[in-house]
């Protein structure tokens, strides 16, 4: 179903909530993963607010959609969203990474109520996100599993071996997505360890695959439309090229803000850069949408 | 004990021990529609071929790549599912090991490692098909059962308390056939406790896997030829361990001799050295198994005499052992 002007409008507002909720608990925490956090946080907050079938009462009900954060560094964003949606007290944020905490930098699905799955290592998630959806077909149920990778992160090899798996499966109930922000710790992507042509690569393991802006709303709907329409017996691959950092001007697609920290005066100018930033896509909303 | 267990010691010498686990879970796979197989291009070889012709809507065969097959197995223990992974031992151990430890225990899920061609049961494959390391691995993953089963018998009761215990466990298995220690399933089998193959009060000989056969065949000769009463403590379940029976070993018998188809480093020797110097109580203490060195290649039985873990050299080392003087200590009537 096209995205309508209003449901935009909504989702770039609960963006925008969970963009300062992450700044907010990156400043509270001392420091964070703020620029995966941030670029990978829109096709969080479209799945968790427009797509996913989840009880934030029941958050074990067999029968939910499955979400895996493979990058699992992107905790600082994911942890927000658990909160948000009321699956853990949002004050917990004001403890992220301290001592004693039960959120760390990498959320643990045993501690923090809404995970699917504890991941940190990099390369995991996928098989993981193969395994949930073979299940499905196992026992017979309808819920879809979505596994966010991050660019960087595809440098393991695990990564595809799961995705050879996925194909193999034909697992059109599992639907991928990387952020491909194109930094990492030590450098640009392309500077450390060369992925392009990356698209083509996904496409040569056996998946159909999407390549979009992952932070623009409406685009990310419409290949998660397009992927669950999907009627062939390919997995979908939903390349999101993203902005590191995405929201805050002055650590844009800088791969140095890969992990920072704000102090006092840095912290008020990024929540101008966060005001700005979504001023600017409500007029996009208000003038593309429909 | 589920499943009314009617596998005896023919069953044993007519099967290997990976085939009878692989009836062990045909018959999980009948009682139970959640128990799942997964391999990574050795149904064959970890004899699981039975379950993939009754159940292969369950059966998945993920190619060689076992780093995926554990994080597939970790996906599908989340859903629900009951998944047994069976791969070698040496790759279950270190080719994936960051996704045993992540994937199944750091998220204490619920599947079944069934790590085949253990130790240097693979002898002739030299040591990249060894698993001299996967005791000390696995038995510093927190929350995993370890088990090192005698032979078949104790393999089936091993997979079947697996399947009875919530919580992600590792069975190391052995190639090929296993000489047969128990006459069938039925000899008291209790997750976490040893059992006392053969009592004695001059030296207690604690093993695992294929050296506790070994061990029971040196205790009757020496019995026979040098009058000794040899204890044999048939340790399977690495962890946790059966702290009890080791301390009561050295109480009893104040001369311990371990002996396992594994380094000497991190394996069943270490763990109950760890547990004898806890109890604060001495004791003469030999470690028999592969002395930190890549074993040779060779048949099996050949490796076992060449590194001394097989009756022949578990006899020299109670020897040895015997001859020490420690007795002689002041102090040990004290510590008694």
């Amino acid at each position: 179903m096209p995205l309508s002007k209003q449901e935009w409008l909504a989702l770039e507002k609960k963006a925008h909530e969970l963009r300062r909720l992450t700044l907010d608990t990156t400043y509270w925490a001392g420091s964070g993963h703020i620029g995966g956090g941030l670029s990978v946080l829109d096709i969080m907050t479209v799945l968790y607010h427009k797509y996913m079938h989840i009880r934030v009462d029941e958050p074990q009900w067999e029968d939910r959609d499955r979400f895996i954060l493979s990058k699992g560094h992107a905790g600082i964003a994911y942890a927000p969203v658990l909160c948000d949606l009321g699956f853990n007290d949002k004050e917990m944020l004001k403890t992220f990474n301290l001592s004693g905490s039960k959120m760390g930098m990498h959320l643990d699905s045993n501690k923090v109520v809404g995970v699917d799955a504890s991941t940190g290592s990099l390369g995991h998630g996928m098989s993981i996100a193969v395994g949930t959806a073979l299940a499905a077909r196992v026992l017979g149920k309808g819920y879809k599993t979505f596994v966010v990778l991050g660019d960087g992160e595809c440098d393991e090899g695990s990564n595809w071996e799961a995705a050879m798996s996925a194909a193999h499966y034909k697992l059109t109930n599992m639907i991928s997505f990387v952020d491909r922000n194109r930094c990492m710790i030590d450098g640009r992507t392309e500077d450390v360890m060369s992925l392009e042509p990356f698209c083509a690569k996904w496409e040569a393991f056996g998946f159909i695959v999407k390549e979009i802006d992952g932070n623009n709303i409406r685009e990310l709907c419409e290949a998660i439309d397009f992927a669950l329409a999907n009627e062939t017996d390919k997995p979908v691959m939903i390349v999101c090229n993203t902005l590191k950092g995405c929201g805050i001007d002055f650590i844009e697609d800088n791969y140095l803000w890969h992990y920072g920290a704000f102090d006092d005066e840095k912290y008020e100018k990024a929540i101008a850069a966060l005001e700005a930033s979504y001023a600017k896509r409500v007029e996009r909303a208000e003038k593309e949408g429909a | 004990m589920a499943g009314g267990m009617t596998y005896t010691a023919i069953d044993s010498t007519a099967l290997q021990t990976a085939e009878i686990y692989g009836k062990a879970l045909v018959e999980l796979g009948r009682a139970h529609p959640e128990v799942v197989a997964l391999t990574a291009d050795l149904a064959k070889s970890t004899k699981i071929g039975d379950f993939m012709k009754e159940f292969p809507d369950r059966f998945f065969n993920v190619g060689i790549a076992e780093q995926n097959m554990f994080g597939v197995a970790a996906g599908m223990a989340r859903a629900g599912l009951v998944p047994f992974l069976s791969t070698f031992s040496q790759f279950a151990s270190l080719r994936a090991a960051d996704q045993l430890s992540t994937d199944l225990c750091y998220q204490n899920v619920n599947a079944k490692v069934i790590a085949t061609h253990s130790g240097t049961s693979f002898g002739q494959a030299g040591s990249t098909h060894h698993a001299i390391s996967d005791l000390a691995v696995t038995r510093s993953l927190p929350n995993l059962t370890v088990i090192c089963p005698a032979d078949g018998m104790e393999t089936y009761n091993a997979v079947m308390a697996a399947y009875n215990t919530p919580g992600p466990f590792y069975i190391r298995i052995n190639r090929g056939f296993d000489n047969t220690l128990y006459k069938g399933t039925d000899y008291g089998f209790e997750l976490g406790k040893a059992v006392t193959v053969r009592e004695g009060t001059d030296l207690t000989i604690i093993a695992c896997g294929s050296c506790v056969f070994q061990a029971n065949q040196a205790a009757d000769f020496l019995e026979k030829a040098d009058g000794l009463k040899i204890r044999v403590l048939d340790m399977h379940t690495i962890k946790p361990i059966d702290r009890e029976a080791i301390v009561k070993a050295v109480m009893d018998t104040r001369r311990i001799i371990t002996v396992e188809d594994h380094n000497v480093l991190g394996g069943l020797g270490s763990a109950v050295a760890e547990v004898v110097v806890e109890s604060g109580k001495g004791c003469a203490f030999k470690k028999l198994g592969i002395q930190d060195a890549f074993a040779p290649i060779g048949l099996h039985e050949d490796i076992m005499a060449y590194l001394g873990i097989d009756a022949n050299g578990i006899i020299n080392a109670v020897r040895e052992v015997m001859k020490a003087d420690f007795e002689q200590d002041d102090d040990w009537d004290d510590e008694m």
